[in-house]
């Protein structure tokens, strides 16, 4: 056998068993799962194809502005893509996802301008977008937290009625996003465990990229996390997390469950972080070369591309879309310098809905400190 | 006017809430067919159902979480924390995520959530029950925090609150729970963020809030048998504070000590007696004094007598003040 085509990661022996769903192989051949299929046609996996390019363009551009001192830091995403694409590509506009920090693609698929990302890590603002306008909530830095706004979220929507009602265009449902380091926490496990007594219409989605910073996802748990379903009494299902095709097909059905008024469902999608956690951060000290080596193999890019080749793509779309991707580099880097700076007289009006005494007082001591200053450097 | 307890009190002014908005939702451990363990929530979801009136997982964390989520979806959650010590699994939810949410999504994401939590010692209870975390969300900027004294307030008060856009921490003086007093239904409350002079005075104002407010009154009734005439301001609100009426009072009277459970460094009266300071200067005749908890975990209930602040503490400061 090819072991670039060995769908078992190479990392953990946690994540050797159960089998993951696999439906496109790392060498670009579709694979076949007796529970899950994709049933897209050519012009859909371009279309995840051109996402896959672009958020990995995005992520690429951010990495290399943060080494140009555009941006304080950066959290690469380079190597989930297909993860973070194939599950956003489920969602229908009327869902909802609750992101954390590395989720660019999910971002990606939702509509939100990349220049939003860049402005969080620039130290610009803390989010950008409106999170009702996008179906997608800003993301989440405190591990795990988000998986239970996700699960009240959820409550909401059987509160209002708009799931199982057999109506596509309005039965919805949530995805909460997270990783493997994030199963530790309390908020994780209050989470699966609340949806699965209310049944709520959530899709819990493990990003499971081996590790949490520096730590290997063995030293978080001793059994799989797809496991952990079992435990508080919902399905789980592990896909691997570098087929874009799978990812959809998983995610897409786990939605559907949810929409349906079956209950949330717990994935776990195996794939592999290949940068550092952060770019404050050096992965040598923690992992060997051949590991990453092992998983570039595996690159959730490349093997969509191999298929679409196969499968008759011109090279005028490869074309295009790289000029594409160019533009889109250019465009970021432009938009990066002209992010506007945070005018902290401002942000004194949004700390509360209903401002306070206080609050303006301290504001107009702010602008009289400053428009002093300003005089006298004037 | 009604006669009812400040349990009552809460209690009917939840159900006024829950029937002016379909969207307030109550949600907590045990609150359900129970009632909560103080009986809050009594009967509330009988008549609500079980969709508004949710009897959840044992999981502070969570119930402050889910709230957030569901606040996306535009309901109104009011949540209770069982009792004050527990609510620190949830620490991170209301700190972090509550208070933070408008301010990171600037302004577009509105977080109308109570969290309702009895606080407070003085019923005997055992350990994590008695807790007074009032200054812990106080300081953190985003959350609102008040405490209700006598049924009318808490009556108001928990509508008001509910009828906020922003996120209110709601502390019960659980001690008073079972006192009584007379509720006007129909009358113009006060605003929510504003204190109040409950006993007009000249010697010295006792600056307090929730279960201290009554043993203000009760001092300041001792000390009129010394010919001491002692006001007494309710600050109703911690956060925002509003000490106009506070400084009003100390230019008047000259002395101010400030009267609360919690444990006295980084308490509110520090930043009380900070601001009365800034305020008063030139009217104070003396320094400004707490009489406060101690800096200790709450001790086993039956030192909590000596613990917490009595009329003899307060009225020696009084003493201590004028004597100055």
């Amino acid at each position: 056998m090819d072991p670039s085509n060995d769908p078992t990661p190479p990392t953990s022996p946690l994540t050797t068993s159960p089998p993951m769903v696999q439906l496109l192989s790392p060498s670009g051949e579709r694979v076949t799962d007796p529970r899950h299929a994709f049933d897209g046609d050519r012009a859909e996996i371009e279309a995840l194809y051109r996402d896959l390019v672009m958020t990995r363009r995005v992520d690429t551009e951010a990495y290399a502005l943060q080494r140009h001192g555009e941006l304080g830091l950066w959290p690469p995403a380079l190597g989930q893509e297909a993860a973070q694409v194939g599950s956003a590509r489920a969602l229908r506009p009327h869902d909802f996802a609750f992101p954390t920090y590395r989720d660019h693609g999910v971002a990606w698929c939702r509509g939100v301008d990349p220049t939003h990302l860049l402005g969080i890590f620039r130290g610009s603002h803390l989010g950008g977008w409106d999170p009702a306008e996008h179906g997608i909530a800003l993301p989440n830095i405190i591990i795990g937290a988000q998986t239970l706004h996700a699960t009240g979220y959820a409550m909401g929507l059987a509160l209002e009625g708009l799931v199982g009602t057999g109506d596509a265009e309005r039965d919805s449902a949530v995805i909460a996003y997270f990783g493997d380091g994030a199963t530790s926490q309390g908020d994780v496990s209050e989470a699966l465990d609340w949806a699965a007594v209310h049944q709520s219409p959530v899709v819990f989605f493990c990003e499971n990229n081996q590790y949490a910073i520096s730590v290997p996802v063995d030293s978080q748990t001793r059994v799989p996390i797809v496991q952990r379903a079992d435990g508080f009494g919902l399905p789980g299902v592990r896909v691997d997390g570098n087929d874009v095709l799978a990812c959809l097909a998983v995610t897409r059905q786990a939605l559907q469950r949810a929409r349906d008024g079956e209950g949330p469902t717990l994935i776990e999608a195996v794939t592999y972080r290949m940068g550092a956690h952060t770019t404050s951060d050096d992965p040598g000290r923690y992992r060997d070369a051949s590991e990453v080596e092992g998983w570039k193999a595996k690159d959730p890019l490349e093997r969509v591309r191999l298929l679409l080749v196969a499968e008759g793509t011109s090279e005028e779309f490869f074309a295009e879309l790289d000029a594409d991707a160019e533009a889109l580099g250019v465009r970021l880097r432009a938009a990066c310098q002209q992010i506007t700076e945070p005018d902290l007289a401002e942000l004194f009006d949004h700390v509360f809905v209903e401002s306070t005494v206080e609050n303006q007082q301290q504001k107009a001591e702010h602008v009289a400190w400053q428009a002093a200053f300003e005089e006298v450097a004037s | 006017m009604t006669r009812m307890s400040m349990v009552k009190a809460l209690n009917s002014g939840l159900r006024r809430a829950m029937e002016a908005d379909p969207q307030v939702l109550v949600m907590g451990e045990d609150i359900g067919r129970l009632g909560g363990v103080f009986r809050v929530t009594e009967g509330l979801q009988k008549d609500f159902g079980d969709g508004r009136v949710m009897d959840t997982p044992l999981a502070e964390s969570a119930i402050v979480g889910t709230a957030v989520g569901l606040t996306f979806r535009g309901f109104r959650p009011v949540v209770e924390i069982q009792f004050d010590g527990f609510v620190y699994p949830a620490y991170d939810q209301i700190v972090s995520q509550v208070a933070k949410l408008h301010f990171r999504s600037r302004g577009r994401v509105r977080m109308p959530i109570v969290i309702r939590i009895p606080y407070g010692g003085g019923i005997g209870a055992v350990e994590h029950h008695s807790e007074s975390p009032e200054a812990q969300f106080a300081l953190t900027a985003g959350l609102k925090v008040v405490s209700c004294a006598d049924p009318h307030d808490a009556h108001w008060m928990i509508q008001q609150a509910i009828a906020s856009d922003d996120p209110v921490v709601f502390m019960e003086p659980k001690r008073r729970y079972w006192e009584s007093g007379e509720v006007d239904l129909g009358a113009e409350p006060l605003p929510l963020w504003s204190s109040r002079i409950v006993r007009p005075g000249r010697d010295a104002t006792l600056i307090t809030y929730g279960p201290m407010v009554k043993t203000c009154l009760d001092s300041a009734r001792a000390a009129e048998a010394d010919g001491l005439d002692l006001e007494v301001i309710d600050l109703r609100t911690l956060s925002p504070l509003d000490l106009a009426p506070v400084v009003e009072s100390v230019r008047r009277t000259g002395h101010a000590i400030v009267v609360h459970e919690a444990a006295r460094t980084l308490g509110l009266g520090a930043e009380v007696a900070s601001r009365i300071s800034e305020e008063c200067f030139y009217s104070l005749e003396s320094p400004v004094l707490r009489v406060t908890g101690y800096d200790m975990p709450y001790p086993p209930s039956r030192a909590e007598h000596d613990f917490l602040p009595g009329l003899d503490r307060i009225l020696d400061a009084v003493d201590r003040a004028r004597a100055f």
